[in-house]
């Protein structure tokens, strides 16, 4: 863990192209501060993996608005219509993967897997481009693994060393892509002494996170 | 008692008791309503809880906990908190015993499109694709027909969810089995007659001599 950071300095580090993995399920559980701060940068070309896209003023949604995003891997744009909107306009590109079948490639990227096998898609229009593989007697799609430039996570309580945790369900995606992102930008709701959260609490483990930001004024 | 609620007290008494079940939202949602809490059923949102309980009073929402279509909603005591690869990991798993989830068309096969028109609707599949595959048994809840147009037809023009056939069709006209043979018709909604349910469906229909109404009571307690 590298020190707390405003958001703005947070937002410095991360460069025009990037990919960011955005933990938040309909923006609950995502790190809004650090999302200002990048709208405010204006870094675009941005490639967002997350859930969803949120709604536009919210979340993911703000990063859209922006027209700061060029590409979206996520499995639901349905409630946010102008997502919808710029890819039919050809203003970003969109890949569409099942919940499930995206959390496990983002997990398999963050644990060192080479890909997911899974039932899910097969069949149907998720499977198109993709090999298949005969194991145990039932065919599997291979799905492959994401990993990302960073990963931006929204927590609920995090310690001086970075151990985070989270609350209900905040939680979603946010421990699973601290895994998956080449640097970890924590985003607490509040930062607290080291022991306040137990060992057994702890969620997703400090040596992962990289920077936190610092407290909410 | 309008179209939905029909379908939902319908679905409802599917439900058994000390089951784990993914309710979509929208209509499914709806099932909840009529599940008595005696029945002991953990509902899950795939966004991480199991427990899911019904809205919180007016003023005492908390922003972390919400249900997958990011409306407020409380815990049941016994709930639990999960991440997401835990929630899939029950529901690919074989750990799910049951997914209610709408759908705009169902086929002969028994096969589900409910994710994309092509063109005009491009929403996503979120974690639909996974609860058709993995969950123990799916039924899908919708409304009979939609614009004058039967939802249930010889073969899905939109693409489908899953190859894998449902266990059970609930509308508002009827209860169908999708079967190795094709779509049984099992019961009829109050005072609707089958040539009615036949009339209403572009698919073929295996009719069996006897058709009982649906038993709308509601989940048994």
């Amino acid at each position: 863990m590298k020190g707390a950071l405003k958001p703005e300095a947070a937002a410095e580090l991360i460069g025009e192209g990037a990919s960011l993995l955005v933990g938040g399920f309909m923006a609950v559980g995502s790190p809004e501060r650090l999302i200002d701060a990048i709208v405010a940068r204006g870094t675009k070309n941005l490639t967002i993996i997350a859930n969803d896209t949120a709604m536009p003023g919210r979340g993911i949604g703000k990063l859209i608005s922006a027209g700061l995003v060029r590409h979206v891997i996520a499995s639901h744009i349905g409630l946010n219509p102008e997502t919808q909107a710029k890819m039919i306009a050809g203003e970003l590109t969109c890949e569409l993967v099942p919940q499930g079948t995206l959390v496990e490639r983002i997990r398999a990227g963050g644990v060192g897997l080479g890909g997911v096998l899974t039932q899910t898609g097969l069949g149907t229009e998720v499977e198109q481009g993709k090999p298949t593989i005969e194991l145990g007697g039932k065919r599997w799609l291979i799905e492959a693994p994401i990993t990302a430039d960073f990963a931006l996570l929204g927590a609920w309580q995090a310690d001086y060393v970075g151990n985070l945790n989270y609350m209900l369900t905040a939680q979603n995606f946010n421990p699973i892509m601290a895994l998956a992102g080449q640097t970890v930008i924590a985003e607490p709701e509040s930062i607290v002494p080291v022991g306040v959260i137990a060992p057994d609490a702890v969620r997703t483990p400090g040596v992962l996170v990289d920077h936190l930001l610092i407290r909410a004024s | 008692m309008d179209a939905k609620e029909r379908v939902a007290r319908r679905v409802a008494r599917e439900i058994k008791p000390g089951t784990l079940v993914n309710l979509g939202i929208g209509l499914p949602s709806l099932v909840a309503n009529y599940v008595p809490a005696s029945l002991g059923v953990f509902f899950q949102a795939e966004n991480g809880v199991i427990g899911l309980g019904a809205r919180p009073p007016e003023g005492m929402e908390d922003r972390h906990l919400t249900d997958a279509g990011g409306g407020f909603v409380t815990a049941v005591p016994g709930a639990a908190a999960i991440d997401s690869a835990m929630s899939f990991g029950l529901i690919r798993g074989g750990h799910l015993d049951m997914t209610v989830l709408g759908g705009l068309q169902v086929d002969e096969r028994g096969h589900l499109a409910n994710w994309k028109v092509p063109g005009k609707m491009v929403p996503g599949m979120g974690g639909a694709m996974d609860l058709v595959t993995g969950a123990a048994r799916v039924i899908v809840a919708m409304q009979h027909a939609a614009k004058g147009q039967s939802k249930i037809v010889p073969r899905c023009t939109l693409p489908v969810t899953a190859l894998r056939r449902v266990d059970l069709i609930v509308t508002d006209l009827a209860v169908i089995e999708p079967s190795e043979d094709g779509l049984l018709l099992k019961e009829r909604a109050p005072g609707v007659t089958i040539a009615e349910i036949v009339d209403a469906t572009e698919a073929i229909l295996i009719v069996p001599d006897s058709v009982p109404e649906m038993d709308l009571a509601g989940g048994k307690p």
